[in-house]
């Protein structure tokens, strides 16, 4: 069961505003931060509409994220922090993940659906995050790290245009 | 929930009944320590039944990849049985069904090791 520190209740159980809200949490480079940021971010995200299909494709890319800020970013140094930001406005449902790395160029990662990635135990978790949100970015953060920028259109968002929902 | 293993043996087959996420963690190690403990005591037709894991996240589909290896090192075989719709889905999008034997039914299944 996970924790979340009272003071995040309050903002987790207000209404979707008209008006861009933000929420910031520093979270350690450690294991549990994983469940704690997908914890949160489901939260949100349920409050926020979306069904049990989507929070599962939002779970689990905030999980490929923070984990990747967990071992690629930061390497798993405990000194390092990683930024989780989630903000909602008016149409979209926004996730940064931002660690304290090197950065990295996206590109260099090799694609895991290529005949000779198959086999590989690791490299998937871009491509997860590529194919569960609307859309997906690397940024460079502002003291150099990577910021992983994970964008779902909320669903009165998509229903109100009839547009369908990808991913 | 946490990842549990129970194992069975069926005939020349050691069937592995997993319940709970494969996930970064003690979920990705248990199925690593799961399956070099059968290979280190010669067990080497290995069925993976995955009907109560409905959550597996990259380090999950990265362990799976790699006792599928490990296993085909040994010269054995491991097949995967039951699929939820989360994890075929996974399996199916990140194109790990062509690697896989992925069976649905355990008799056929059972059957289908040489």
């Amino acid at each position: 069961m996970i924790h979340i520190p009272p003071r995040f209740l309050g903002i987790l159980s207000t209404p979707v505003p008209a008006k861009t809200q933000r929420i910031e949490v520093t979270l350690e480079t450690i294991l549990d931060s994983v469940d704690l940021a997908e914890s949160i971010c489901m939260r949100i995200a349920e409050a926020s509409g979306f069904d049990e299909e989507d929070l599962h494709k939002i779970g689990m890319s905030v999980r490929e994220g923070v984990i990747n800020a967990y071992n690629y970013g930061n390497q798993q140094d405990r000194r390092k922090k990683i930024t989780l930001t989630v903000e909602i406005s008016a149409d979209t449902y926004t996730v940064r993940v931002l660690d304290q790395g090197k950065g990295f160029e996206p590109s260099n990662v090799p694609d895991p659906l290529a005949e000779e990635n198959l086999l590989r135990t690791s490299g998937r978790g871009l491509f997860l995050m590529r194919a569960f949100m609307d859309s997906f970015e690397v940024r460079r953060g502002p003291s150099g790290g990577a910021e992983l920028v994970l964008v779902k259109k909320l669903p009165s968002a998509v229903s109100g245009n009839g547009q369908s929902q990808q991913g | 929930m946490a990842l549990q293993g129970t194992t069975r043996v069926v005939g020349q087959v050691i069937i592995v009944d997993f319940s709970g996420k494969i996930t970064l963690g003690e979920g990705s190690s248990l199925l690593r320590k799961t399956v070099r403990d059968l290979i280190d005591r010669g067990h080497l037709k290995i069925l993976i039944n995955l009907d109560d894991v409905d959550y597996i996240d990259s380090s999950g589909i990265g362990e799976l990849v790699s006792a599928f290896t490990t296993v085909q090192n040994a010269r054995g075989e491991l097949k995967l049985l039951n699929l939820t719709k989360r994890v075929h889905d996974l399996l199916q999008i990140t194109r790990l069904f062509t690697v896989f034997d992925v069976q649905s039914d355990e008799e056929k299944a059972l059957s289908s090791f040489r």
